[in-house]
């Protein structure tokens, strides 16, 4: 029995990662009895072991609310969560678009971060309705007329009427039921017996049912037994079950307009479950498609390597795995002189590069090596062709080239006032161009455009140095620029090292090329002659440093006992041997291409 | 000079107790706490029967007590070490019979020379007093230099032991310390850099920050330094820290741990080696560590022994046998074990002119002794 859509709520929350998002929505389940004290864990919702530790939301996740209001009346409510992250704001995006409201929190005591701008900029843009909500309330340094002013400057949306409450402490959660049965709308009440239309908000997969579908019905009735279509696709499925969270998996009979759900159908892979795709019925399919979603695109690249060789093959079995459940990320097989077999790999920003290497550490149990991030050029030959090029290595002859473009982006910084100076030298340092400069209380945002290939690279740990930690970071891509681009080669002893390599703005290429050479000097082993460690541009080079000669190396005892000793030393180094590269006669140790690319400075 | 011939035979007996530790080592030492050390002795010399049955009938071409500090031995337990020694095995006559002897026990050393000892090398360590403390020595440099100067008096051959290379020293002081203790015209000097090794007090200091060993630069130009003085004073540098006046002064007895030569390990912690691949196999062995193990264990039949593979003889070869001048015996080493040097590594090192070598012998060029370790490394077969 479906619910009349008029006593459904669709709503997500956004906030800042740390203003309370996950704390509000474990206390809303808590206080609709979706699970009892014993079954509640912390932050229910994020439920991935990496997600929970760094407090961030990856993959949307959905539970349905039964709340009596305290006018008497019965309501469904479906929160659906959303990631935080700039890297995901296409996920954001999807989930938004299934909702018509959303409450945005916002800590009493910070007040408004980057993210909360992406994201609230976002539900604006789906035309969501937003409730503004103040959480804890109860801290010392809460300052709420502070904060409404802000929201109300910054944002530009009204805040007289912002709830006050503590997540953590539970006061003012039953005035967040109440504004979301009486502030947000109902979704349109689409007729049940109509053709199924459905949008299918996003998919994953679950070991044991195969690919989940949450789905938002739009029109018509979902049940158990009925064979779909996916109209994007073609497929035709039949549903093997149909059900809502709460948050663990129900089954129910059917869900109609206006609800919230999943379905499985045996679908086999992530990628034919399309997130965006309209489901409807096979045999009384619905005359049009819903608008979906334009397809993530990655932006960010990088080679993963196995630091063990052997584990090449384990390597290839978890990315494919990893690739099932996440349409956003690509990959294909590289080699390096360096680093063996490998893959190319592409995210949707830095944190899902992260993510993702973490998880194949983590989850699969496989040691890598992540060279330089590297974004996307487009390079126009002198013969008219473009290419794209995101892996250094691939860059063609430079006099077959016309013009190189990078792409560009729009990032908004948050900072306290005091650290100002050091984020615009930042900025100014990593080619950017200033486009706003404005105050709200005693925070600056600044807007600038930026290259990508200068934020991919340290630029997120050098503004949390600069700002102590105080500011809070977005962006959006906005278009490939031309600029006088370089590939910087770096040669150890004279011969190239291709993991190394990079592709470089020229007024940018001798620092960076001094920085790889100094980080260098110091993680390769000296050897017993010294060792040039160059930065070059085609033939030129643009930095050096010398690695001098070991002095010694020597044990001055040495005795019968020794013997064993010195072969079980023996047997540990030619181990070591085999985690080295050799470069001609220089060997570099594995961890020392781990260090110099990672993207932290120092 | 003679070259010992494979029946050569030693005998190493480990004494491990100590008045007092010191900080930097790491051998297997206890501190006599006025135990009685008749059990230990006993168990010596039941040992020393079993492994007669290993050796079978071979003559001893040297007997060597190492420690801890064997100059604490009682001087009649040394005689009965070597009459035992004598009757199991036999001594060849100009056997060595070597200890080495801490100073502050240079009144007993005329008794133990009585014993049967014909080379004692005397701990001199430093010839500074604030240095001998620092090294956690129980004499000063006095003790040390008549120490030196009873042993010369009571044998021919005698070493002088120096510990360079110390946190504090500089080249200069080095230089002071090395020249006095040539111009008493020793004719054997053992000269070691202090090594921090693991598990010592002073890796515990230096991981504290109280203890800043020498930068490299400086430990490679001391060493560099005793090169040229000792070779100066008329004193070969035979092995990487230790120089000697002519063959004869040369110690036989490390000879066998350099050119891979049979030896006995008699006492707690002991190795010892014997035969090769190309005899059934070459024999390794250790004794257990502590002296209460030792003790109990020397009333049992022998057990531990173990069979080296002929790589890993190889490799022990190739890692003891670079450091001394005359090199590595390729032709030896290989119809011994049937392995060789590794060739590839041998082209580079040659061509970089830190070994000379032909089809016959591998030695360290004057530029690779400070590499020894590392070029050992390089050299030693892999599979």
């Amino acid at each position: 029995m479906s619910t009349n859509p008029a006593n459904i709520r669709n709503f997500s929350i956004v906030a800042h990662i740390d203003h309370g998002k996950s704390t509000l929505a474990d206390r809303l389940i808590q206080v609709t009895g979706g699970l009892t004290e014993r079954e509640m864990k912390e932050q229910v919702l994020d439920n991935m072991e990496l997600e929970r530790e760094r407090g961030i939301t990856i993959k949307a996740q959905t539970v349905r609310l039964d709340y009596t209001a305290r006018n008497g009346e019965k309501y469904v409510l479906n929160l659906i969560d959303t990631p935080g992250h700039v890297d995901f704001a296409y996920e954001v995006s999807r989930s938004l678009s299934a909702c018509e409201g959303a409450l945005l929190v916002v800590d009493a005591a910070q007040g408004v971060e980057a993210q909360t701008l992406a994201n609230v900029y976002a539900a604006i843009e789906v035309d969501l309705e937003i409730v503004p909500v103040l959480n804890k309330i109860d801290l010392p340094a809460a300052e709420p007329d502070r904060v409404r002013a802000q929201i109300e400057d910054v944002i530009g949306i009204e805040a007289h009427d912002a709830l006050e409450i503590s997540a953590k402490t539970g006061l003012g959660i039953e005035d967040v039921l109440e504004a979301i049965v009486h502030r947000l709308p109902a979704p349109p009440a689409g007729d049940p017996d109509a053709p199924l239309k459905a949008l299918l908000v996003d998919s994953w997969y679950d070991a044991y049912l195969g690919v989940i579908c949450l789905v938002r019905i739009h029109e018509g009735t979902l049940k158990k037994g009925m064979r779909v279509r996916l109209m994007g696709t073609g497929a035709n499925y039949n549903v093997d079950g149909v059900g809502v969270f709460r948050p663990t998996k129900i089954n129910v009979d059917s869900l109609g307009p206006g609800e919230i759900g999943f379905l499985n159908a045996s679908i086999k892979q992530v990628r034919d479950a399309r997130v965006g795709d309209t489901i409807t019925e096979e045999k009384r399919p619905t005359s049009s498609m819903l608008p979906g979603f334009k397809p993530a695109i990655p932006v960010v690249f990088c080679g993963l390597f196995p630091v063990d060789a052997n584990d090449f093959e384990d390597l290839r079995d978890a990315v494919e795995r990893l690739a099932l459940n996440d349409a956003s990320f690509s990959f294909e097989m590289e080699t390096s002189a360096a680093l063996g077999f490998g893959f190319r790999c592409g995210f949707l920003g830095l944190l899902h590069l992260e993510v993702i290497r973490e998880r194949l550490e983590r989850e699969y149990d496989v040691d890598l090596i992540t060279t330089a991030p590297s974004v996307i050029y487009k390079i126009k030959m002198t013969d008219g062709e473009v290419i794209d090029l995101h892996n250094p290595a691939d860059m063609p002859d430079p006099v077959r080239i016309d013009t190189i473009a990078e792409p560009w982006i729009k990032a908004t910084i948050l900072v306290p006032d005091e650290y100002l100076g050091g984020v615009l030298k930042l900025c100014e340092d990593r080619r950017g161009i200033q486009k706003e400069l404005t105050y709200a209380g005693s925070r600056a945002m600044l807007v600038y455009e930026l290259p990508l290939n200068e934020v991919v690279f340290d630029f997120y740990d050098r503004l949390k140095s600069v700002t102590k930690g105080y500011a809070s970071f977005d962006y959006q891509f906005i278009e490939h620029r031309e600029g006088d681009l370089v590939k910087m080669s770096i040669l150890v002893n004279e011969e190239p090292v291709d993991a190394l390599s990079m592709i470089v703005h020229r007024a940018r290429a001798e620092m960076r090329g001094r920085g790889m050479c100094e980080k260098l000097k110091d993680l390769i082993p000296r050897h017993m002659f010294k060792i040039p460690i160059q930065a070059a541009i085609g033939g030129r080079v643009i930095a050096r440093e010398t690695l001098s000669a070991l002095r010694k190396d020597v044990t001055a005892k040495c005795y019968g006992g020794d013997a064993s000793r010195k072969r079980k030393l023996l047997d540990k180094q030619k181990a070591g041997k085999k985690k080295m590269r050799q470069f001609g006669r220089v060997e570099i140790p594995q961890e020392a291409f781990i260090a110099a690319l990672k993207m932290d400075g120092d | 000079m003679s070259i010992s011939s494979p029946a050569a035979l030693g005998l190493y007996i480990h004494w491990p107790y100590c008045a007092r530790i010191c900080p930097y080592c790491d051998f297997n030492v206890y501190k006599a706490r006025g135990a009685d050390s008749a059990p230990l002795v006993e168990a010596l010399l039941a040992d020393m029967a079993r492994w007669r049955e290993v050796t079978g009938p071979r003559a001893l071409t040297s007997v060597h007590f190492g420690g801890g500090t064997p100059s604490l031995m009682e001087a009649r337990d040394i005689a009965r070490v070597l009459e035992t020694a004598e009757t199991l095995w036999g001594l060849e006559p100009d056997a060595e019979l070597g200890l080495e002897a801490n100073p502050a026990e240079r009144a007993r050393l005329a008794d133990i020379v009585s014993a049967g000892i014909n080379r004692l090398s005397v701990g001199v360590q430093s010839l500074d007093d604030a240095a001998l403390a620092r090294l956690g020595r129980d004499h000063d440099a006095r003790a040390g230099l008549d120490a030196l100067e009873i042993a010369r008096s009571l044998v021919a051959r005698v070493s002088a032991d120096l510990i360079y290379a110390r946190h504090g020293q500089s080249l200069k002081d080095w230089e002071g310390e090395l020249a006095a203790v040539l111009a008493l015209g020793v004719d054997h000097l053992s000269a070691y850099q202090l090594t921090i090794e693991d598990g010592t007090a002073f890796a515990r200091q230096v991981k504290r920050g109280t203890l800043v060993p020498p930068p490299e630069e400086l430990a490679a130009d001391m060493f560099e330094l005793t090169q040229g003085l000792t070779g100066a004073a008329g004193l070969e540098a035979y092995e990487i820290s230790n120089h000697a006046r002519g063959d004869a002064h040369r110690s036989r007895h490390n000879r066998l741990y350099w050119t891979g030569g049979d030896w006995i390990g008699i006492g707690p912690g002991a190795h010892g080696r014997i035969a090769s691949h190309a005899a059934g196999g070459r024999i390794a062995h250790a004794a257990p560590l502590r002296p209460a193990d030792y003790i109990a264990a020397s009333g049992q039949p022998l057990c531990g022994l173990e069979r080296l593979s002929a790589l890993e003889e190889a490799q022990e070869r190739v890692l003891m046998g670079l450091r001394i001048i005359d090199g590595l015996d390729r032709t030896r080493l290989r119809s011994l074990t049937g392995h060789d040097i590794d060739a590839n590594a041998a082209q580079a090192l040659h061509d970089d002119g830190l070994i000379a070598m032909d089809a016959a012998r591998v030695r360290l060029a004057q530029q690779g002794r400070l590499y020894a370790d590392r070029i050992a490394t390089m050299l030693a077969p892999d599979g």
